[in-house]
This record gives C-alpha cells, sequence and structure tokens, in this order.
C-alpha cells in the first residue's frame, strides 16, 4: 500500500439532518502518520463526521476516500480500528472477560462460520499486552476501572491491525489522573506502531503537545492543519471559533472547566 | 422412578425432551438476558399459545385435521410473531420495547378467542399452560431433538457475530456484520425453542427457563462462556430435578422446574454474599 496517499481524504462534504445542514464544505485530508485531534464544541458535527468516515451513515453529498478508496465501495473494514464515546455508558454487568472482549473486535476479520485460530489468539494476548492489560486478561470487564475498560476497547480496535485508530470522546469517564498515561500510550500507538490516529476530543489542553495535526470543527473546518501553525491560530481565531474565552485550549496543565460553558 | 422412566415411553419422552430443553432454553437464554430481551420471550410465548389455541380449534372443528399436533401451529404462529416483533421495533424506533406489550396481548387476545370458539377449556390446554409430564409423544421428541441440532449448530457457527452483536450492536455494524440477518436468525431461534418447551414447562413458565439459570450464573460466572456453561448446568438441573419431584408428589412438573431454577438463584445470590462479606 502507498504509504504517501492520504488515509482520509475529504471533497465537499455536507450532510443534514432533516432540514439542517450539520456539516458544511468540509475538506480534510488526512496523511498517513498523523496523530490528528479534531475539536469542537457540542453539537459542532464531530460525531456525524466520524459516522460518515466509519459507514455508519451514509454520504449525501460530497465524497469520503479511505485509503484511496470511495467509502461506498471500501470493503477493508478491519483497516479502520474504532473506540466510541459510548465505550463507557456500555452495560457493565455484561459477562464477558477482557480476552473475550478483545477478541470480538477479530469477528468481521476472521469471518463468518469460522473460529480463531492460534494465531489469531496470539493477536489477542498481543494488543492485550500493547494495552498494558495483561494481568487482567480473564477479568470480568465490569471489574475494571474506568481507564482500564477504555484501554480494552482500545485493544478491540488495535487486535485486527487497524492502520487507522479513530477515537471519540475516549477519555469521558476516566478519571484525572489516568487520562495523561491514557494519552502517551495513544502517542505510543501512533510513534512506535505508525498508527494513524484520529482522535476527537474538547480536551485539546492535554494532548495539543502529542498531536501532529489539528483540525477545528463547528459545520464548518474552520482550521486544519499542523500542531505549530494551530499554537498560531490559537492566539487569534480559537475563541472566536467558540464563542467564549477558552482556557481550556492552552498548554497549561490545570483547566478551568468550571469557566467553560456548555 | 428410574425404572418407571425405561418402562414408560411417556415419561422416556418427557425426561429425554427435558434434558433437551434444559440445554437449548438457558443456552439462547443467556444472549437474551444480556442484550436486555427477556420480555420478548414472553411475547413469544403468548404468540404460541395462540397458535396452540388454533391448533385445538381446527382439530375440534375439523375432523380432518383430528390428528393435527399442536406443536407445529405453535411454532409457526411463535416465529410469525417474532418477525412481527421486529418489523415492529422498525416502525417504533424510538420505543422499541412498546412492540413487546403489542405481540403479547395480541397473543392472548388471539389465543383466547380460538378457546372461545372452541367452546371452554379443553384438558389438553392446561398442559400447555403449566406443562406436563405425559404429554410429550415420540414425535414431539424427534422434532425437539431437530430443533436443538438446528439451534446448537447455529450458535457455534454464529457465536462470534452473537457475542458481538450482544455486545456492542454498534461496533458490531461499524465493523460490516450482517447485525440485522444475525438477529433476525437469533429470534427465529428463540422463537423455535419456546415453541419446543412449552410442553414440558408449559407456555406460562417457558420464559422463565430462559431467564432465571441466567441469572443465577451472571451472579459470579467469569467470563460469557462460562456464565453459558452454568447457565446450562442449572438449567439441567431445574429440569431434571423437577421432572423427578413433579412425578413423585404428583406435582405440575412447569411449576416444580421453575421453583427450582428459583431456589438455585436464591442460592447463589445468599452464598455469593456470604463469599463477598468475608475478606479475602
Amino acid at each position: 500500500m502507498n504509504t504517501d496517499q492520504p488515509i482520509i481524504q475529504i471533497h465537499d462534504l455536507y450532510y443534514r439532518y432533516e432540514k439542517e445542514n450539520v456539516l458544511e464544505d468540509i475538506n480534510l485530508s488526512i496523511p498517513s502518520g498523523a496523530f490528528l485531534a479534531v475539536v469542537g464544541p457540542n453539537g459542532s458535527g464531530k460525531s456525524t463526521l466520524l459516522k460518515l468516515i466509519l459507514g455508519l451513515l451514509k454520504v449525501q453529498t460530497g465524497e469520503i476516500k479511505v485509503f484511496g478508496e470511495d467509502i461506498n465501495r471500501f470493503k477493508e473494514r478491519h483497516l479502520i480500528g474504532f473506540v466510541s464515546q459510548k465505550a463507557n455508558s456500555f452495560n457493565t454487568g455484561f459477562p464477558a472477560t477482557v480476552y473475550e472482549v478483545v477478541a470480538s473486535g477479530l469477528t468481521k476479520k476472521v469471518g463468518l462460520f469460522k473460529f480463531l485460530t492460534s494465531g489469531d489468539k496470539q493477536k489477542v494476548f498481543e494488543a492485550i499486552e500493547s494495552v498494558g492489560l495483561t494481568k487482567f486478561i480473564n477479568r470480568n470487564i465490569g471489574d475494571l476501572s474506568g481507564g482500564q475498560q477504555q484501554r480494552v476497547f482500545i485493544a478491540r480496535a488495535l487486535v485486527s491491525d487497524p492502520r487507522l485508530l479513530i477515537l471519540d470522546e475516549p477519555t469521558v469517564g476516566v478519571d484525572a489522573q489516568h487520562v495523561q498515561s491514557f494519552y502517551e500510550m495513544l502517542e505510543q500507538l501512533n510513534k512506535d506502531l505508525g498508527i494513524t490516529l484520529l482522535l476527537v476530543t474538547h480536551d485539546i489542553g492535554t494532548i495539543s503537545n502529542k498531536v501532529t495535526h489539528v483540525a477545528c470543527l463547528n459545520k464548518h473546518l474552520y482550521f486544519h492543519g499542523n500542531s505549530h501553525e494551530f499554537e498560531h491560530f490559537q492566539e487569534h481565531g480559537v475563541s472566536e471559533f467558540y464563542g467564549y474565552d477558552v482556557n481550556l485550549l492552552t498548554h497549561e496543565h490545570h483547566h478551568h472547566h468550571e469557566g467553560v460553558k456548555r | 422412578m428410574i425404572e418407571a422412566i425405561f418402562e414408560y415411553e411417556f415419561l422416556q419422552n418427557s425426561f429425554l425432551t427435558g434434558a433437551i430443553i434444559g440445554i437449548i432454553a438457558p443456552l439462547l437464554g443467556v444472549f437474551i438476558v444480556v442484550r436486555r430481551l427477556s420480555l420478548i420471550a414472553d411475547a413469544l410465548s403468548h404468540v404460541t399459545l395462540a397458535g396452540i389455541a388454533a391448533s385445538l380449534f381446527i382439530e375440534k372443528k375439523f375432523l380432518l385435521f383430528s390428528g393435527l399436533n399442536p406443536l407445529y401451529m405453535g411454532m409457526i404462529f411463535s416465529v410469525f410473531g417474532s418477525v412481527l416483533i421486529e418489523k415492529l421495533r422498525s416502525v417504533y424506533k424510538d420505543y422499541q420495547e412498546l412492540a413487546i406489550p403489542i405481540i403479547l396481548s395480541g397473543g392472548i387476545g388471539l389465543g383466547v378467542i380460538f378457546i372461545s370458539l372452541a367452546e371452554g377449556f379443553n384438558t389438553d390446554l392446561f398442559g400447555y399452560l403449566f406443562g406436563s409430564v405425559s404429554a410429550v409423544s415420540r414425535m414431539d421428541l424427534y422434532v425437539i431433538l431437530a430443533i436443538s441440532i438446528i439451534v446448537i449448530t447455529l450458535i457455534v457457527l454464529l457465536y462470534k457475530e452473537l457475542f458481538l452483536l450482544s455486545f456492542d450492536e454498534e461496533h458490531a455494524t461499524a465493523s460490516g456484520i450482517a447485525v440485522k440477518r444475525i438477529h433476525f436468525i437469533f429470534i427465529v431461534m428463540v422463537a423455535l425453542v419456546i415453541a419446543a418447551s412449552m410442553r414440558v414447562v408449559g407456555i406460562l413458565l417457558v420464559s422463565s427457563l430462559m431467564t432465571l439459570p441466567v441469572a443465577a450464573s451472571i451472579r459470579f460466572a467469569k467470563g460469557f462462556k462460562q456464565t453459558i456453561l452454568f447457565s446450562v448446568l442449572f438449567g439441567e438441573t431445574s429440569v431434571l430435578g423437577g421432572l423427578i419431584l413433579s412425578y413423585y408428589l404428583d406435582l405440575a412438573p412447569g411449576g416444580t422446574i421453575v421453583m427450582i431454577a428459583v431456589l438455585i438463584l436464591i442460592a447463589t445470590i445468599v452464598i455469593k454474599k456470604i463469599y463477598s462479606a468475608r475478606p479475602a
């Protein structure tokens, strides 16, 4: 596969629910190996954009190409790993071990009516190892902390060897002390395994020194560039984009959540 | 008792049937419970009742059908009901649970009409409501055996997909699994197993055989496969224990089976309480 080719290319994308546009005129290209943060307030169309990229919603106007192929024709879904926001609100009473949950990430790749081979099982062990949960492999997922559960979902996404990993606000519900180490792990996946990351978040403060690219979305794409350009943009355009003073978007370690209107 | 089982064919039939149901009802029940669809089993059992009542009515009114096995009509109604539930769930996207009372009351309504058309309560019907040791024929046994082979084969072959669908439907959809088709196969299996179980356990108690063993198992099992294993173990214990007790004490087998399942459930809750109160 051509590594120079952007992982995702979006051209003139519009999307509407009922009569209202939630996305307008989106043009976005994600280069291979990038760590892109998509930032935007609630209701800015972030989740819609993700659902379109994941094929959960059909493209209405415009074009999305993943790995160079039109999204409607794209079949190799296992190349895209997904960790959803809902991962935090799954049924914690569900009786499944860490191993079982991670192995379920291979369901499509292994295929209908087929069973996991010993090679597949090895992959499951490796994925669990890579998120540092080997110790908990036979625990029920409901018995783990929020941060550990989130790692389980990352492992489930990693097990099918994705080249792109999409994370929708993965740190919601993860206690503050574990957020930093969580992002460090993401950085490792990006640098060591070369996995392209697309992270949707409110919380640009914690990660702006880790990501390589930033996109600011609020129906339109307000900014799209690498993180150095973003620092410049931040000084001039971000407050306007959010419509309020955004302490959240600085590099300070203390977040002033109480000052943020939602 | 043990000699009696070997001696009387009807006892053999109900014991073998019971043993099969003790496996497949909790097996499907695990998926039903974790997907929070427990009430669907109830709705389908009432539709099955309508099918049986219809069959008894036809048998009574048209001599031509005098040998008609109510099991078949029960199955047809149950499968039809399951398809209807799925249709209703897609009509009421925001109120998916509405499908259950609609189908449940529709099933009872239809059943009562057929019962009244057949001019009153048939003694057979009592057996279908609460289960019976004597009602199971050799033919029933073969039909139920065939259903159980199909169900177990499908569960083994579709285990990965069913697990993912149960745990995280969105992820299943995003990874490109034919979620709707798999779910449809699943719900039809549930319909068949409910119809198959009614002879022994009775319509009113079928759903409990699918949910109670799972409720007990889920208290302490580690992982999904273990949950299945213990559910089947508890289900089997309830059915066989219930059949033996009901034969000896001359009780309705359905009720006895369910009460054993309830006792197992209470025992697991109490044991778990004691165990987790004790310092490790």
